[in-house]
């Protein structure tokens, strides 16, 4: 029932005079990936646009692939391109054209090593990595010998762990899981019995929430610790740095928005989220176990001082 | 060591098959302990990269040929809109997209009372119950929506895949000049892992339910092409003596003769199309199809076990539904009806089930709960799951026990297995594989083995193709030894074996993704998780065709050997196992068949072989390493096929059995 009357409502916004806006009544489409806070925030972004009086369509589809999609235009925008992940995949889109970059989020993004809580108690050192180093037994198993093992993300997020470990010289075998999936479930089995473990993570991410837990401190970011050996704690290799503790969070769209939908592309432009609204929109999700479009619905309405300026400018 | 290999060659139509058969393997062997030793010549341990022809760069190039410049792209392009048209008209009518003809969604209670006056047709009260029961649990558990979002493709797709394979099989039979062509390709289609038809599917597609559609529709024709042919093929002479003597015309004979005494095969296919459609759902989620699958790997990805459980209950009550029914409809004959009976009775059914769906729908606008079910209104029960899988977790006998089985898989068996079989040499192991098939098949066989290797090692990506088969031979090995002695104790009472099979049915639609979960959980990201995950999936034909093959051992045969006083041991494994032998090993090609595919979804807990690369390209426009890859799981899958029923038809020839 409610969904009918919020589309007739829609519908009466899109035939009355005062909402005829440029905007084509074709249907804005945003790309929903596998995690919660961008599958929320993209809700909310939608319910933004309808609330507009435009029409928008969700379509689920793979994190890296969708540059290409939003290049050619089959979907119109992504708003969580991070920094790190999909950085390459962003740039290599924009060079090709099609894509633009719609600026960045408030929020900042980090990816690195990182700990769930209790594996402090087994190593009261971190979260510096030469104490983490040195409890390197902590993390032993079967297969890995006396070296601790540091689980880091699927091999094509090239996240360069195993560099890093021998440029740091560090007593630690890097395992590869196959899926972020696969990432939660090692974390997930660790709790059971408190077990220490070392592995790949993100923030803004769920995980917060369920685990709480922290980044290991490597040897802070310097430009071109990626690129030029020289720099670094280690003068001959390189990654001997930990990962920048501030990536940007970008939004893009396809380069025929801006004709197409101008006041959406408008809104479009002045839309940020912070670190705090993402971590509170995937907690919707995670933790209080809302469907993506009611915890939409629910953030849009306990925060319109923060969006509904968007819409006036 | 050529010299030796060509004059073996040269030589061979004198030696009888064992003979060659053994020296192969023993040059094999003697090459490894040279590479041992040291003394092996490099190139002859793997092929040197100069050696390797650049295939993937060559397929890139033709693909991007016929994809711009033959136009293929703008086709398909067209092609999408008209596909589109028809997905937005069963998505409107299924869940509700504001799209033409604009009256859907359709409420749930109207489909689960049609889906049970369907099932009292076919099958009576226990049929109505389990397609009306699917569909309220789908709608009592809040996965409506994306359920339907899911059929709203699956109704369009698996149609699309029954009149295609129904048109290719009709002509394969009618020109078999056509059908030997058909036949190589539908053995690769067969085999081809499911990465492989996905990345084409977006490229010409568009990311969504229209490559979600045709990757589906793609995937399930085969088996309807095969079923159709051999339906056709079947008809008794007598029957078409019939037709023809009654004047029918060559359409006539089609339709009225052909297809009717062909149902029961036909009707098998269609069963097998809906099969497969429903194995493509979660897959198909990795490119843009909504629904069910999309969900499912959300749910994975924040770590919410219990719902994503539930969802793969959905998957499995959907297949096992549409299984039963179409199956239902096989052994259904056609009701014939006296002249003159009136309209009503004659179509009781459809009239009922239309009465159901239009009461249903105009009571729904008046009792809001029959239309759709809130979120709050649903009985998840995700967190519960959630925490008995972390309590039963928690207990130290369940630690203990797989961190013991972890240990000694891993360290004794499985390590040392893959780093055995990645330090043969590559023409060693190709020598193997062809000696093994010769002395299994035949020399067609072993020649064919050959090749198909060689191909492997040319494409270059050998080590990860030999990791991809270690981990199918290891698990196929543990399936072996738990899954025939399981299968020989089910067939002793019918009843275990009807439950044993139940739960075959089971596993086998469960989404494979959700193993892959507590497989980590239980035995960590290591290769005995990836083994366990294959395992599970491969037992499933092994005990069912160790069952049927124990079945279908013919009753003299067993009554002789109880006459001759064998105990039960010696009837067992003097006349019964022989005898199923050629049906179990049926099973156990499937099993590898199996394994072969779950291999590569094992990519996702974490491994160094094909699956892991064929993953990487999925997310970028790598079509030529993308098809590369997916040929050598190909090349090695038929490798098996080929000898393994090759060996099973001449046992069966031999024992007199068919």
């Amino acid at each position: 029932m409610k969904k009918i009357t919020t589309a007739l409502a829609t519908g009466v916004v899109a035939l009355s005079p005062l909402a005829a806006m440029a905007d084509s009544s074709d249907p804005i489409v945003i790309p929903i990936h596998n995690w919660s806070s961008q599958i929320v925030m993209s809700n909310v972004v939608g319910q933004i646009f309808e609330e507009m009086g435009n029409s928008v369509e969700y379509v689920t589809t793979d994190s890296q692939a969708v540059y290409e999609s939003v290049r050619l235009g089959d979907v119109t925008l992504e708003l969580e391109v991070w920094e790190g992940a999909f950085g390459a995949s962003f740039r290599a889109a924009l060079e090709k054209g099609g894509i633009v970059d719609v600026g960045d989020h408030d929020a900042v993004t980090r990816e690195d090593w990182w700990y769930p809580m209790w594996t402090k108690d087994a190593c009261p050192g971190l979260p510096d990595w030469k104490a983490l180093n040195d409890c390197a037994a902590v993390f032993a198993t079967a297969e890995t010998g006396d070296k601790g093992r540091y689980l880091d993300g699927p091999v094509d997020w090239l996240k360069h762990g195993k560099e890093r470990v021998e440029a740091l010289g560090m007593n630690f075998e890097v395992i590869n899981a196959g899926s972020a999936a696969a990432l939660w479930a090692e974390i997930g089995a660790a709790e059971a019995d408190k077990r220490p473990v070392v592995v790949f993570n993100w923030t803004p991410n769920f995980a917060e929430a369920v685990w709480p837990g922290e980044f290991v401190e490597f040897p802070e970011w310097v430009d071109g610790c990626d690129k030029d050996p020289a720099v670094g704690p280690n003068p001959d290799a390189l990654y001997d740095c930990g990962n920048p503790a501030t990536g940007y969070l970008k939004k893009a769209a396809w380069e025929g928005m801006e004709a197409k939908w101008p006041d959406a592309y408008a809104v479009l432009t002045r839309i940020s989220f912070t670190n705090p609204q993402i971590a509170e929109m995937a907690k919707l999700v995670d933790v209080d176990e809302m469907e993506p479009d009611e915890a939409a619905e629910a953030w849009l309405e306990a925060n319109e001082d923060i969006w509904r300026p968007w819409l006036d400018g | 060591m050529t010299a030796t290999t060509t004059e073996a060659a040269t030589t061979a139509p004198a030696l009888p098959r064992k003979t060659l058969g053994l020296a192969m393997i023993g040059l094999a062997v003697a090459m490894t302990l040279l590479h041992y030793v040291g003394l092996l010549p490099a190139w002859l341990h793997r092929l040197p990269e100069a050696i390797i022809p650049p295939f993937a760069t060559w397929l890139d190039a033709i693909f991007n040929f016929v994809k711009d410049d033959l136009g293929l792209l703008a086709l398909t392009r067209l092609l999408t809109d008209g596909l589109e048209v028809v997905l937005d008209a069963t998505a409107n009518l299924l869940f509700g997209k504001r799209r033409w003809p604009n009256i859907g969604p359709i409420p749930w209670s109207a489909i689960a009372a049609m889906a049970a006056v369907v099932g009292y047709y076919l099958g009576g009260w226990r049929m109505a119950l389990l397609a009306g029961g699917t569909f309220v649990w789908t709608a009592m558990i809040g996965q409506w929506d994306i359920a339907m979002q899911t059929m709203s493709v699956l109704v369009v797709a698996a149609p699309l895949a029954f009149v295609i394979g129904l048109v290719l099989g009709i002509t394969a039979w009618k020109s078999p000049s056509f059908d030997a062509v058909l036949r190589p390709v539908l053995a690769v289609l067969q085999t081809l892992p499911f990465f492989t038809y996905l990345l084409p599917a977006v490229i010409f597609f568009k990311v969504g339910p229209t490559a979600g559609a045709v990757a589906t529709t793609v995937y399930a024709i085969p088996p309807m092409i095969l079923m159709t042919t051999l339906g056709l093929q079947k008809v008794s002479p007598e029957v078409v003596e019939a037709g023809k003597m009654s004047g029918c015309t060559r359409w006539q004979m089609l339709r009225h003769v052909y297809i009717p005494a062909a149902r029961t095969e036909i009707l098998v296919g269609v069963n097998q199309v809906i099969m497969l459609c429903l194995a493509m759902v979660v897959l198909t989620a990795f490119i843009g199809m909504p629904g069910l699958g999309a969900k499912l790997l959300a749910m994975m990805g924040s770590f919410k076990i219990g719902r994503s459980f539930e969802i793969g209950v959905t998957i499995v009550l959907l297949a096992v539904t549409l299984d039963r029914m179409s199956k239902a409809w096989v052994v259904k004959l056609p009701e014939h009806f006296e002249r003159g009976t009136p309209f009503w009775i004659r179509h009781k059914f459809l009239l009922m089930a239309i009465g159901a769906f239009v009461g249903f729908t105009l009571i729904a606008q008046f009792v809001p709960i029959l239309s759709e079910v809130g979120r709050k209104q649903s009985w998840s029960q995700g967190k519960e799951i959630d925490t008995l899988i972390k309590n039963f977790l928690a207990i130290d006998l369940v630690q203990s026990i797989t961190n013991s089985i972890r240990y000694v898989l891993n360290i004794w068996v499985l390590n040392p297995l893959r780093d055995f079989m990645l330090s043969i040499p590559t023409v060693a192991f190709v020598l193997l594989v062809s000696a093994a098939a010769l002395l299994v098949a035949g020399r067609r066989e072993a020649v064919l083995a050959a090749v198909f290797f060689g191909l492997v090692a040319l494409t270059g990506w050998w080590d990860r193709s030999v990791i991809t088969l270690y981990s199918v031979l290891a698990a196929v090995s543990i399936a072996l030894l738990l899954g025939v002695p399981i299968g020989i104790v089910a067939a002793r009472k019918e009843k275990t074996a009807n439950a044993v099979l139940l739960a075959c049915d089971t596993a086998q639609t469960f989404p494979s993704f959700i193993y892959l979960i507590p497989a980590i959980m239980l035995f960590g990201i290591t290769a005995t998780s990836v083994v366990m995950s294959i395992l599970i999936f491969s037992m499933v034909p092994l005990v069912r065709y160790t069952i049927e093959g124990l079945r279908n051992v013919p009753d003299e045969m067993t009554e002789a050997a109880d006459m001759s006083g064998a105990t039960r041991m010696q009837k067992l494994w003097n006349v019964q196992l022989p005898l199923a032998l050629p049906t179990m090993a049926v099973g156990f090609n499937q099993a590898i068949m199996f394994a072969f595919f779950m291999v590569i979804i094992a990519a996702f807990i974490g491994t160094q072989d094909l699956g892991q690369e064929l993953q990487r390209t999925l997310a970028g426009t790598d079509l030529g390493k993308n098809f590369v890859l997916g040929i050598c799981v190909t090349l090695m899958a038929l490798t098996f096929d080929m000898v393994i029923m090759k060996w099973a038809d001449d046992k069966k020839a031999r024992l007199g059995l068919n």
